[in-house]
């Protein structure tokens, strides 16, 4: 497809710009955009006549009508790719921002990906160790799932993903590699983010895809999906075992609005556009592991949810697509536990394929199953407590508070640095049940608590 | 062929003109990749198209093209153990010829033109056929034979037939003579999927559909040809539910559509259905299973024709004369593509963005269920369970909402439940069945003739529970007087030993009627023995220390269904239990006195 270069705009709104009079123009086709010699770069999202309405992803701040040069590039937005990535700092439209010059390119790709055949996908079905026992032990991350945070403003959800890219890892040595994407972070973030990979020398096995909070927003349209088609490529085509970290998705959520406010389409909730769903799944369905391939592609999305409300959209779309979420807490934040992971309504769908017999330890589903339980059980004594006073209560639902405590200020909690292993993780758990009389045990079996119950 | 320019393109819809020539609902080729399409709106020389697979690089002043066909199914054998897209191309051959992702404006036949099928050909020169009627039949699979049709606007006389053999899906087998026309029937047929396939009679539903959860066939039943939803927020179980039903559930043939959900969950069904086995004929689950996929990141208007492809398959082996089972995973997807579709059309919406439109479009598809005399008087039905995910778990949103209108039996997911773990999530105080009046009968005759009294009972005691609970909460359950708090704990039977149900277990997973029965029967006479004891004064502490306590909380895993002597035997326990106690104390009452 030839380039074709027009001159003028017929009207530029927000990050959008019209132009008269084209020709054969492709919708999602790459444009420039050129004002005296400065290039941006920008998308055809909508084509009516010889009209083209164009996203420009470096924003419109400064363009003139008169002056504006469009180039149509005859292709889709694409990025370089080859095993160099690795280690590299890349912007949300996939160019390298580290001063270590361009990749050299083994192949090119739309950044928008396929998807994938649902016949052709292999069913997840082992884990990752983050080294974070309220992760490893209650909501075990599987290669291939996608497994978000719901986190909250002010909630230290970019803590604990710096820690999981740090620690992550695959039991049996194969390659490893992170794609840390940030989405419309704030430069003290990024700053620690970037500060804390370099120290520990993390950033070697890791890609990072950055667009800052004063970056143009239109930008973060591409932002995952950039990271998401070297994750891909790594996974698939170098046969490695990727964990794609997205924070903030939303950013790219208060963005997709944006944009689609400007086109005056009609939303559906809280003024989200009704192709939300869709379009999120796009990002999150590009996770899985495919028959006859190595890699695997894993991705935790961070979701701060608005007001800490689970129901709105963001969160709730998210959930509905992807395989469980791990839910940050405030009240665990304020009592100065961290990671402050609320186990109740965490949870990861595919724990009960990867974990167990053959992957983690045999007593591993039972030992999560009883901790949940009795955790939850401690729960509902709490708000007995918080009615009667403690002095009312059962010897038995005393024994219960005790547990609580100990369980979340031992097992959830853990210091920023500490790395554990599944062993230790669950030799923990057990720990825990230790607090509970034998009789309230009825999750785990007799010859369990034999091994593995020490008083 | 019909042909027009496009001019308009937004994301999945197109716009093009320059033919009057083309049909509502025709499928056309869309541009120089040829994308497949459907015509969704005329007006004069322009048509708009909504494309069924993604439109980027797509340009203006590239083609739309008529095929003259609606879109339409291809009805024959092989469809069984296929996975099949919205538009019924088959992924499993997709894959083979195009590799591990789906690519664009393909085209594949949904069955195998090369496969050769065993046929048994029923008619013979000088025999007339009518709509309906079955000419021809191959052993599809070893559970599911397929029954060829005349198909419903057919009849005639039979002028050609060929013999008993081996076929292709393409090859004539009947050639049929009405009047001046000549009408061939091969193994296949097409159908319109937008257009119910005709029957001769509506059947009143009084058989249910027995599908081993306890929740559904003991509480909320569901009958052959009846319309059932299920709504849940995330995280509430609908999926594995909606597995569930589709392994245990006695239907004859199972169409499970994933429409718009994850790609995970139907490798899972692809890997596990093959290897499970159907409780009652001993063959792998797969071998009465279709299965019809557009995951979330499939593209949307292949979401919305998905539904109506998976129906008419269903409808199809109804008129073979089989009990059909579609689960639509989910219907909520469904409706958003629709809400999509309709915006970029430029339509005006109704309820939160949804076209006014919606509520037609679901009483259309729920309609499509029913127990039927077929065409040629058989005996078929088609049972439809829709899940439905709320935004939010807010049942009050318009797609649960108007779902409501058009299903009779409502299996509400809690998410408090799911919280706690407790599976199935099926609420037992906001879920209900129109049913239960319909299939008393049944139930009575075939089970046990206090079924429907002891369905009252427990429910009466799961209320009181409930309505406990909330007293529990504020003052703890110690303070209670003995006899609520044996409520209490009966209704921690029924809940944890009979309603939850763990589908991961062997045993455990599927629940025959007779089991579900004489479980609910052995809580109910524990609770009307423990009951008189306390009356008389006896602790609940003396009650719940003894060893059959916990027995009825375990009977559900430690009793399989091939040994329900067992419950017998535990029946006789309990019976022994309240005997001795009651003679211990009325001793201890003696002394006392």
């Amino acid at each position: 497809m030839p380039v074709r270069e027009y001159l003028g705009l017929s009207r530029i709104y927000g990050p959008l710009v019209v132009v008269k009079g084209v020709e054969k123009v492709g919708y999602e086709e790459l444009v420039e955009v050129v004002l005296r010699g400065e290039k941006r770069l920008g998308q055809v999202v909508f084509l009516e006549e010889d009209q083209a309405v164009i996203q420009v992803f470096e924003g419109t701040a400064g363009l003139t009508q008169a002056d504006a040069r469009v180039r149509f590039l005859g292709r889709p937005v694409e990025i370089s790719l080859s095993q160099e990535v690795i280690g590299r700092v890349f912007d949300g439209l996939g160019r390298p921002i580290d001063q270590e010059g361009e990749v050299i390119e083994d192949v090119r790709r739309d950044v928008y990906g396929e998807a994938i055949n649902p016949y052709t996908r292999e069913y997840p079905r082992n884990f990752i160790q983050t080294g974070i026992s309220a992760i490893d032990g209650m909501a075990t991350l599987i290669r291939g799932q996608k497994l978000p945070i719901f986190s909250g403003a002010g909630l230290p959800h970019n803590r604990l993903v710096v820690q999981i890219t740090r620690q992550a890892k695959i039991a049996g040595g194969e390659k490893f590699v992170v794609v840390f994407c940030g989405i419309g972070l704030k430069h003290d973030e990024a700053e620690f983010i970037q500060s804390s990979f370099e120290e520990t020398g993390a950033m070697k096995n890791v890609v990072m895809v950055l667009n800052l909070a004063d970056d143009p927003s239109v930008e973060r349209i591409t932002t995952p999906q950039v990271a998401l088609t070297i994750a891909e490529y790594l996974a698939f085509d170098q046969d490695m075992h990727v964990l794609a970290i997205l924070t903030d998705m939303t950013n790219y959520c208060e963005t997709l609005r944006e944009i689609s406010n400007y086109r005056g389409e009609v939303p559906a909730r809280k003024g989200y556009p009704g192709y939300m769903y869709s379009d999120l799944a796009s990002i999150y369905e590009r996770t899985g592991m495919i028959k006859g391939r190595k890699g695997s592609l894993t991705q935790i999305p961070v979701v701060t949810m608005p007001n800490d409300d689970i129901t709105h959209p963001i969160p709730d779309l998210t959930g509905y697509i992807t395989e469980g979420q791990i839910v940050l807490g405030r009240e665990l934040h304020r009592q100065g536990i961290y990671p402050p992971i609320s186990i109740l309504p965490s949870l990861s769908r595919l724990m009960k394929d990867g974990i167990g017999e053959g992957f983690t330890r045999p007593d591993h589903p039972n030992l999560a199953s009883q901790l949940f339980a009795s955790y939850g059980q401690a729960q509902n004594v709490r708000s007995l407590a918080s009615i009667i006073g403690e002095e009312e209560l059962s010897e038995a639902d005393r024994n219960y508070l005790d547990f609580a405590r100990k369980f979340e200020s031992q097992f959830i909690n853990q210091d920023f640095s500490e790395e554990r292993s599944m062993e230790e993780t669950l030799n923990l758990g057990w720990a825990m049940l230790a607090q509970l009389p034998p009789s309230e045990l009825n999750r785990v079996t007799r010859e369990e608590i034999n091994q593995f119950l020490q008083r | 062929m019909s042909k027009a320019s496009i001019f308009w393109i937004n994301g999945p819809v197109v716009k093009a003109r320059g033919s009057r020539d083309f049909m509502m609902n025709e499928m056309v080729r869309v541009g120089n990749s040829r994308l497949i399409g459907e015509v969704v709106d005329l007006d004069q020389d322009t048509l708009t198209i909504q494309v069924y697979e993604g439109t980027r690089g797509l340009q203006t002043e590239e083609l739309v093209e008529g095929t003259g066909r609606l879109l339409s199914a291809y009805l024959g054998p092989g469809l069984i153990g296929g996975v099949f897209d919205g538009i019924e191309r088959p992924l499993d051959r997709l894959a083979q010829a195009y590799g591990d992702y789906v690519t664009r404006g393909v085209e594949l036949f949904p069955l195998e033109e090369g496969r050769k099928w065993r046929v048994e050909v029923l008619k013979r020169e000088g025999d007339s056929v009518s709509p309906g009627e079955v000419y021809a039949r191959i052993q599809e699979t070893s559970m599911i034979e397929h029954r060829l049709l005349v198909p419903p606007q057919v009849k005639g006389e039979v002028v050609e037939a060929r013999p008993n053999g081996e076929y292709r899906v393409s090859d004539n087998i009947l050639l049929i003579r009405n009047g001046e026309q000549e009408i061939p029937l091969r193994l296949y047929q097409e159908w319109p999927v937008r257009l119910p396939r005709p029957i001769k009679n509506r059947i009143p539903p009084s058989l249910p559909l027995i599908t081993g959860q306890r929740v559904i066939d003991f509480f909320f039943p569901l009958a052959k040809g009846g319309a059932a939803a299920i709504p849940g927020g995330f995280g509430t179980g609908k999926t594995v539910t909606q597995h569930q039903l589709a392994k245990w559930s006695d239907a004859d043939l199972i169409v499970y559509i994933g429409c718009g959900e994850r790609g995970n969950e139907m490798t899972q069904v692809l890997e596990e259905f093959p290897q499970l086995v159907d409780p009652r004929t001993g063959k792998a689950l797969m071998e009465r299973t279709v299965l019809v996929a557009n995951t979330s990141n499939m593209p949307v208007s292949a979401r919305e024709a998905s539904i109506y492809t998976g129906i008419t398959i269903a409808e199809y082996f109804r008129d073979m004369g089989y009990h059909v089972a579609l689960m639509a995973d989910s219907t909520s997807r469904w409706a958003e593509a629709l809400r999509e579709l309709s915006g970029r059309m430029e339509e005006m919406p109704a309820e939160e963005g949804f076209p006014a439109y919606l509520t037609s479009r679901l009483s259309e598809f729920y309609e499509r269920a029913g127990r039927a005399e077929t065409l040629a008087g058989k005996e078929g039905s088609v049972t439809i369970i829709g899940a439905v995910s709320p935004p939010g778990g807010d049942f009050s949103e318009p797609v649960t909402q108007h779902t409501r209108e058009f299903v009779r039996c409502f299996w509400a997911l809690d998410r408090n439940l799911a919280y706690s773990r407790h599976y199935p999530s099926v609420n037992w105080l906001t879920s209900y069945s129109e049913f239960v009046e319909d299939l008393a009968d049944w139930f009575e005759n075939e089970v046990d003739t206090s079924w429907n009294q002891l369905r009252t009972e427990a429910m009466a005691l799961l209320n009181e529970d409930d309505r406990l609970q909330q007293v529990i909460k504020l003052v703890g359950e110690d303070v209670l007087p003995d006899e609520q708090r044996l409520v209490v704990e009966v209704g921690r039977l029924l809940k944890t030993g009979f309603l939850q149900q763990n589908s991961f277990s062997l045993t455990d997973s599927f629940c025959s009627l007779q089991k579900q029965f004489q479980m609910i029967d052995l809580i109910l006479y524990f609770y009307r023995r423990a009951r008189e004891l306390i009356s008389l004064g006896m602790a609940i502490s003396e009650i719940k220390r003894g060893a059959v306590y916990p027995k009825l909380l375990r009977m559900k895993e430690d009793i399989p269904a091939a040994q329900l002597e067992e419950l017998g035997k535990l029946r006789e326990e309990v019976e022994k239990f309240f005997d001795e106690l009651a003679q211990r104390y009325g001793e201890g009452v003696r002394h006392a006195g």
